[in-house]
């Protein structure tokens, strides 16, 4: 097996008396989607900061492409090709589509300090950043403030400017929140499009989606990794169907 | 053309017109108005990179425009008083020449900037706007108990400083030289906001969280721009000692700090020609309302409360409608 894209290794982290991680291991291969589920409350979201950098873990180690990031901050782990997108979608609203997506690019480019050369008008960037925006289908939008897109079209723009940091490893939180049976649909096609692109680590609560793509599956209950497998184990694992699938019907 | 393009091209032709008119008719004193129009004009740009496209609200920009005011004073003091400007580590002679001045003032500005903003922007919000207030506050004291340079009384420099190849003391040449600097701070201001740093700045203002996941430091990014504004408002304040040919600590006074904002709100946040709107208006109002009652500022604040619940984009905002995205 070849080294693991994303590595986290024995990861803690407490809030007071609260153990929101505790002690999680997990690996993230090429190509691969590795599903992370849990119920509400049982340490995603802070294991998502704990990865991206918002949070620093009390003990434990974040590895990226073999190169140990515990210590990095936010933008110098996203320059390293970490993309993460967020559970609400996060764009700047005043900036149309083509300036997010080409503020992207000259952030993992480490261009953000050119103080004269309009940014719309470098040519390089431009490209780069409308060749993300058409794979996510957004070429028709390019002006639109991101403000006023529809809640779909923003989470499209979150992948583009995702697309656009050139990743290694995604992670994504909750790509498909808030949409509707087609929007999932398609999503589900974009996101198995971009796993040859870099893996994918998705917390997702749309178990459709997380059926139909991952490759593996870690279930997540108090700060600790329940089990973690293929979608099959999973599914007939008793513990997880206890733990947190039990009233969820599973065809 | 957009209208905002027509209104700025209004605005910058008026304030050049003017001064002209005024001096052809023999109204020096509406030239040197005008002349202050456009130092406070520059004040504002300063302040709106900070303010309207960093989204960071100073309250303290008075110490950058006192930190230029003192560095003229600090040049020109000694040359009028025929000593040195120091001796010891070695003898350094003051300058009348306002483009060494001019450059003492922005380095000046900036190192404040970069010390003050590197401490206020770990806090936000109106902790941000108090640290900012109580830094401004801090230098004011500290020029009231200066003694080399007046203490509260301030100090005058006699002569107004030279330019070469211009008589300063000429109101319409003075003129010229600030209109000038003020459009050279417009272009830069103009072109930051379009450039590559201006969109990361843009990103650090409306969602830093989402900026720093793209690669981008937003306390940097800001700290960046909180340093240029410094040293342009800190060369409005060179000018506006020169103009005055005085110095005390009330240009360092919360109530300059809180003039300079009001500039850029009457003018329109972020608008490029926002702050010379508002500088244009405040000294009409100051000058008009002024011979009428003592309590103009009474109006002026009318007014301006007027334009913060009636008309957000301020002037500009008003006359030329929502901001378009600029391609």
């Amino acid at each position: 097996m070849t080294e693991p894209v994303l590595e986290v290794r024995d990861l803690h982290r407490a809030f007071g008396a609260l153990k929101a991680t505790d002690g999680v291991s997990l690996t993230l291969r090429r190509s691969e989607i590795h599903a992370l589920i849990g119920p509400n409350g049982a340490g995603k979201s802070t294991l998502i900061g704990l990865i991206a950098g918002n949070l620093k873990p009390d003990a434990g180690q974040v590895v990226l492409n073999g190169r140990d990031v515990t210590q990095a901050d936010v933008a110098a782990r996203a320059r390293a090709g970490l993309a993460r997108s967020f559970q609400v979608s996060a764009v700047a609203g005043e900036l149309t589509v083509l300036q997010n997506v080409v503020l992207a690019v000259q952030g993992a480019r480490g261009q953000s300090f050119r103080f004269f050369r309009p940014a719309l008008a470098n040519a390089g960037l431009r490209a780069a950043a409308e060749t993300h925006i058409a794979r996510t289908g957004l070429s028709d939008r390019l002006a639109v403030p991101a403000g006023d897109l529809a809640h779909g079209e923003r989470r499209r723009l979150e992948l583009a400017m995702a697309l656009a940091l050139a990743p290694r490893a995604f992670v994504l939180d909750e790509p498909m929140a808030g949409m509707g049976p087609d929007g999932a649909r398609e999503m589900t096609a974009l996101l198995d499009d971009l796993r040859h692109e870099a893996p994918i680590l998705l917390v997702e609560h749309d178990m459709d989606a997380v059926f139909a793509l991952a490759d593996r599956v870690s279930v997540l209950v108090s700060g600790r990794i329940l089990a973690s497998g293929t979608v099959a184990e999973i599914r007939a694992d008793p513990e997880v169907q206890r733990a947190y699938l039990g009233e969820e019907r599973l065809e | 053309m957009r209208r905002e393009t027509v209104l700025n091209a209004v605005l910058a032709l008026g304030l050049l017109a003017v001064p002209l008119a005024a001096q052809a008719m023999g109204e020096p004193f509406i030239v040197t108005l005008a002349t202050k129009v456009a130092i406070l004009a520059l004040a504002g740009v300063g302040l709106n990179i900070a303010l309207g496209l960093g989204g960071m609200v100073s309250l303290g920009h008075a110490a950058f425009f006192g930190i230029g005011g003192y560095a003229m004073a600090v040049l020109a003091a000694p040359v009028q008083a025929y000593e040195p400007l120091m001796t010891w580590p070695f003898e350094l002679a003051g300058t009348k020449s306002m483009p060494v001045i001019w450059v003492a003032a922005m380095v000046a500005g900036a190192l404040g900037a970069l010390a003050i903003g590197a401490l206020s922007l770990r806090t936000s919000g109106v902790y941000f706007i108090m640290i900012t207030l109580a830094f401004g506050q801090m230098l004011y004291y500290f020029a009231i108990s200066w003694p080399a340079y007046g203490g509260e009384d301030g100090i005058s420099v006699y002569v107004r400083n030279g330019f070469p190849g211009l008589n300063t003391l000429d109101p319409i040449q003075f003129f010229a030289l600030a209109y000038g600097v003020l459009m050279a701070a417009l272009m830069v201001s103009w072109m930051l906001a379009r450039s590559g740093f201006g969109l990361a700045l843009a990103g650090a203002r409306q969602n830093p969280v989402r900026s720093a996941a793209l690669g981008i430091r937003p306390y940097s990014v800001k700290l960046t721009a909180f340093v240029i504004s410094g040293a342009i408002t800190a060369l409005a304040g060179a000018l506006f000692a020169d103009l005055n040919r005085f110095v005390s600590p009330s240009m360092l006074s919360w109530q300059t700090s809180g003039e300079i904002m009001v500039f850029v709100i009457l003018g329109g946040v972020a608008r490029l020609f926002g702050p010379v709107a508002g500088a244009a208006l405040f000294i009409l109002l100051e000058h008009w309302l002024g011979g009428f009652s003592e309590y103009w500022k009474l109006f002026l604040g009318l007014a301006l409360l007027g334009i913060v619940l009636f008309a957000r984009g301020g002037l500009i905002g008003t006359l030329a409608g929502r901001e378009v995205a600029h391609d």
